[in-house]
């Protein structure tokens, strides 16, 4: 690990005022960062420790929406009456997610920064342009079976790995932040993390030194059911290759409201508005639910050992569908 | 720094990028959390901070000098065992020990999460957790044993927690 300056910070905004500098990093549970910095894939000059800050509530506000602090821990998150009560995917999703211990540490700002967890990008002796812009890519050509099918550049395949972040965005999160230069923003989830583009260096549109400090879910739909599917390679403690956040409302047997969102499949947490325009208004059954699969793999393009993710979405979200709605 | 560690304090100047783990085993002679891949994918690491669970190689230390720090040593002694160590002994819930010292922290740190209600992926209703086979596999899958002593060690952690939890019979990480 390469050698820092750590500071400690007391408030938001001084936390986001120190990180103005480049090659500064907040650091908040650090299991994400401190795991990166061992193999020098992060290699940050300056540590900025926001663990402390009074950022650790879970309120609810009048409008029966939650605010959420960023360091509130995924635990905490997973286990929260109100949100087991009216947001049983976000508890869900972050219970698919990583280990117990973990998720006692991982706070809720640290999970949606998670880096990808493309091979490559953990190999530094290995091209990524992630990691190192311009250098190439080595998943495209190389071993890409957990890498992405939508929304793909020609620079980078990798996915966002995170099962909280897919479960926000099914709800329309927002992010709240404050940046360096004390000016506060709402960011909804749907443009918060980025598509790889030619930058793919850049997972979120952050500033420098922008610090979250909540994230807002906004008050839960009445009878709305809802489930987070993961699918991975083994039955615990792994990330997902393909997951759907769902948030559905069925009304005199139509499908009133759908929120689908997917992990495992992009850059950022994927949702088609397609998909969801597909559903509402109909009656739920196989062919339905087929043709919604159909409109969500599109686009999507396979780059050799990635492809089965293809019909692993497709069966995924009809699953969810029939579970969610009994159709069949 | 300053640290507490099995209620006793400890003043040391480790390097900046210690982790909580280096400093256990490197400065203060508390060897029984274990190193087994540092990077929280094994749990070996496993301690205790504030009560709850967590994987000490991916803690750095100078962010938890405020904090109540129990390892394994700080559960119990030869002598004075904590219920679960002596529930691992009485049950073999271990072959080589390497993963143990883990394995009990991350027991004594989950069955507490269970007091306090916290459902997990195993729970089919969020609201209502009750404990059994399934529930002590998943909730335990973040500590692996090279061994694979699993068995054993549910028979332990079962009869700590006094749960009759005989379904689901699927062990394992
Ligand atoms: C073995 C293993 C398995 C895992 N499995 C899963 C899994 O199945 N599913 C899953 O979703 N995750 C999984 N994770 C990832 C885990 O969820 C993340 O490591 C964790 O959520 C990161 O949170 P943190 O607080 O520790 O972040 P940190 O490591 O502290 O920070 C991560 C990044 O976020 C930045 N940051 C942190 N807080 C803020 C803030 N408030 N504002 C701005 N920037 C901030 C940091 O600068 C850093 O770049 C796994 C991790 C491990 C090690
Ligand atoms: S997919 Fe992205 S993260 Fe992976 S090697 Fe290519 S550029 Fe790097
Ligand atoms: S040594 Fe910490 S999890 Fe493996
Ligand atoms: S007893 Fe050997 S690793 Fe678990």
């Amino acid at each position: 690990m390469k050698l820092f300056d750590y500071q400690r910070a007391d408030t938001p905004e001084q936390a986001a005022a120190s990180a103005v500098a480049p090659g500064t990093r907040f650091i908040a549970g650090g299991t994400n960062l401190l795991d990166l910095m061992k193999l020098q894939v992060e290699t940050p000059e300056r540590l900025v420790d926001v663990s402390r800050l009074e950022l650790a509530k879970i309120e609810t506000r009048e409008d029966g929406g939650v605010t959420i602090g960023a360091m509130v821990p995924n635990s905490d998150l997973a286990a929260d009456p109100h949100v087991i009560r009216n947001y049983p995917v976000l508890s869900r999703a972050l219970l698919a997610g990583a280990t117990g211990q973990l998720r006692n540490k991982a706070t809720t700002g640290g999970n949606l920064l998670q880096r990808t967890r493309c091979y490559y990008f953990y190999d530094v002796a290995t091209p990524c342009n992630k990691r190192e812009p311009g250098s190439g890519c080595s998943a495209i050509g190389g071993v890409n079976r957990i890498l992405a099918i939508l929304g793909t550049s020609d620079q980078c395949i990798a996915t966002h790995p995170s099962d909280m972040a897919v479960a926000m965005r099914a709800l329309d999160a927002t992010i709240v932040t404050v940046k360096a230069d004390g000016d506060r923003r709402r960011i909804p989830m749907a443009e918060f993390h980025r598509l790889p583009g030619d930058r793919p260096h850049i997972d979120t549109i952050l500033e420098q030194g922008e610090l979250i400090t909540h994230v807002e879910l906004p008050s839960p739909p009445p009878g709305g059911r809802h489930a987070y599917r993961k699918v991975r390679d083994r039955a615990s403690y792994a990330f997902a290759l393909v997951s759907v956040a769902a948030v559905i409302e069925v009304e005199d047997g139509r499908i009133a409201k759908a929120a689908l969102a997917f992990g495992g499949l992009a850059h950022k947490p994927w949702r088609d508005p397609e998909v969801e325009h597909i559903l509402i208004g109909q009656t739920p059954g196989k062919a339905l639910f087929e043709a919604a699969a159909d409109a969500l793999v599109r686009d999507a393009r396979g780059f050799g050992h990635n492809d089965f993710k293809i019909p692993l979405a497709r069966r995924t979200l009809i699953a969810t569908l029939q579970d969610l709605t009994g159709g069949r | 720094m300053r640290f507490t560690i099995n209620g006793r304090l400890h003043e040391v100047e480790p390097d900046i990028r210690t982790s909580l783990l280096d400093l256990c085993r490197e400065h203060l002679g508390l060897t029984g959390p274990k190193k087994g891949c540092d990077h929280g994918q094994c749990g070996a690491c496993t301690i205790l901070v504030n009560g709850r669970r967590v994987n000490s190689c991916l803690s750095l230390a100078v962010m938890h000098q405020e904090d109540e720090i129990v390892t394994i040593e700080g559960l119990g002694e030869p002598g004075s065992l904590h219920p679960m160590q002596q529930a691992f002994l009485h049950h073999d819930g271990y072959q080589c020990g390497y993963c143990t010292p883990g394995q009990i922290c991350s027991a004594v740190g989950m069955l507490d999460e269970i007091a306090k209600g916290w459902p997990s992926h195993a729970s089919t209703d969020l609201e209502q957790v009750s404990l059994d086979d399934a529930e002590i596999s998943e909730r335990m899958s973040g500590n692996l044993c090279r061994c694979a002593a699993y068995p054993n060690i549910v028979d332990a952690i079962r009869e700590v927690a006094g749960a009759d939890a005989r379904t689901g019979s699927d062990v394992g990480a």
